[in-house]
């Protein structure tokens, strides 16, 4: 578990074997405004790493750079060992290498976004059925053992908008892990839910860390982050302000930008 | 919801027996004497009337795909193009689309001598080619304006969450995208699905016998005006009906909370 900045991390060919995620430099400008100014983070099999700060930080931006949600401006993304070709204007260089890795990374959005037209079991089936070619039969009984997981079996047949925003991210996660994904991103996962639904999403994802999925989680609930990382990164105006373990990041906050805002959510 | 209840208030029972009395005062005061014999020709043309709609709806509809596509997300010498194909079906009227591609077309044709000696000519002859064409691209040039705003009305986080987990782009757009681009059009559709079929009687200018033009026969040949054309009304109605109620249990497919 390690995540250094810019100038150390760019390391010699030799890949750890149990590396999942290797981001470099990363770079991202929104016309005149840059974003991401040079962010490095790497991830091994079984970490969950945090990323944290204030709103305009660029860390949904960074995750989303991560499978190519955002082409980044330039920087280097490796995945499980494979770096993402990219041509000079940070688009995918091939879309079939893109695809295969995305379909090996469990995206969890803020607002849910599971497809309005199918119910939850064949948002859960979807993907592993039409993208990954899993035979209808084994994806279904694999699909209602997640659902069941995350407390939804009984919801299977049930159109998304019938549920509440806590039931619908849960069965997003459910759709997630039907991939069987090498890493699951979350993008801010519990931002859009009412606070009383937060804590079963969050008892969700906190079982799958207790499993040793791997994990890259952008969010705003700091109790749970402390709880669940074992390394939290602290993004600030799109540079990496602090990072290290998160007893080290919460308990003995460094740099002033961090003091305030961990005084600014408390 | 009608129970039984409801109907027996008492003004709807008054209602339905004013309906009954003018139902049979129709069938009593009118003139059907001439329906046995003409029976069969209003049946040809009770069909005529239901293929040409469903060709052309279906036919037009495949057609509004790419042009809404097109004009949603297409390169501009896709979106120009598709953009003035409707504009100007749109703004103009089908009879006279109907006529510029039945005189027009069909006497530029025979002019053609590989034409006239080509497979098609038999049917290039005929009306109907014309008739399906123009009531085709009328209806492809409404619904492919219905179906940029539908394409265009997806939510973004839909097409995301797609991208998010590798799925090809056509793959995307098969189950994705254009299923609930059409889930939000379908009432729409259903509307200009039945407009379309009280566009169809303007064929009957162009020599096509539908249901129409069956109407108007009885009247050249027995000077009997109000029965047909009574009857012709409760036709339209009839598939009218049947195509609300249909396109209402395509609605209902997919439930959808407060409805």
């Amino acid at each position: 578990m390690t995540a250094k900045t810019a100038a150390d991390s760019v390391r010699p060919a030799a890949e750890p074997a149990d590396e999942a995620i290797r981001v470099v430099d990363l770079h991202k400008s929104f016309g005149n405004l840059e974003v991401l100014k040079g962010v490095s983070l790497t991830a091994s099999k079984g970490d969950v790493v945090t990323l944290i700060g204030g709103s305009g930080s660029g860390k949904s931006t960074c995750l989303r750079c991560i499978n190519f949600l955002e082409n980044p401006t330039s920087g280097r993304i490796v995945i499980g060992g494979e770096e993402i070709a990219i041509r000079a204007d940070g688009t995918p260089a091939s879309r079939k290498q893109i695809e295969r890795i995305r379909s090996r990374l469990g995206m969890v959005f803020q607002a849910f976004n599971l497809w309005t037209h199918r119910t939850l079991l064949e948002n859960v089936t979807e993907v592993p059925i039409h993208v990954l070619g899993v035979p209808k039969d084994e994806a279904h009984d694999r699909a209602m053992a997640l659902l069941e997981r995350v407390g939804l079996a009984g919801k299977a047949d049930t159109y998304p908008s019938f549920l509440s925003g806590g039931q619908q991210q849960r069965a997003a996660i459910a759709r997630a892990l039907a991939i069987d994904p090498s890493v699951m991103l979350f993008d801010e996962p519990t931002s859009a839910l009412d606070p009383e639904l937060v804590g079963e999403v969050l008892s969700v994802i906190r079982d799958l860390a207790a499993e040793g999925r791997t994990m890259l989680l952008v969010t705003h609930e700091m109790k749970f982050a402390r709880e669940v990382s074992n390394h939290v990164i602290y993004l600030s105006e799109g540079r990496i302000e602090e990072e290290g373990p998160p007893e080290q990041v919460f308990g003995t906050p460094q740099s002033d930008r961090l003091k305030q805002f961990l005084k600014s959510v408390a | 919801m009608i129970t039984l209840r409801s109907l027996l208030l008492p003004h709807r029972i008054a209602m339905m027996v004013v309906f009954a009395a003018l139902v049979l005062w129709c069938a009593f005061t009118l003139r059907w004497d001439w329906i046995p014999k003409y029976a069969p020709l209003a049946a040809e043309g009770i069909w005529r009337t239901i293929w040409i709609l469903a060709v052309t709806t279906v036919l037009g509809f495949l057609l509004a795909i790419p042009l809404g596509l097109a004009q949603a997300i297409g390169p501009w010498y896709l979106a120009a193009p598709a953009r003035t194909f409707c504009t100007v079906i749109r703004g103009t009227p089908l009879l006279l689309q109907i006529w510029l591609l039945y005189y027009g077309l069909g006497s530029l044709f025979p002019q053609f001598p590989w034409i006239r000696e080509s497979e098609l000519w038999p049917y290039l002859r005929q009306a109907w080619p014309y008739a399906v064409l123009a009531l085709t691209l009328s209806y492809a040039g409404y619904e492919g304006e219905v179906m940029r705003g539908a394409f265009a009305g997806v939510a973004r986080g839909q097409i995301e969450a797609a991208e998010a987990f590798g799925m090809p782009r056509f793959t995307m757009f098969r189950r994705i995208w254009l299923p609930q681009a059409i889930q939000s059009a379908l009432p729409t559709l259903g509307g200009e699905t039945i407009l379309q079929l009280k566009a169809t009687p303007l064929v009957a200018t162009i020599a096509i016998v539908e249901s129409y033009a069956v109407a108007s026969r009885v009247r050249q040949d027995t000077f009997i005006v109000y029965e047909p054309l009574l009857l012709l009304a409760v036709v339209y109605m009839v598939i009218a009906g049947i195509l609300a109620f249909a396109f209402r249990k395509l609605e209902q497919r997919v439930p959808v909370k407060g409805h």
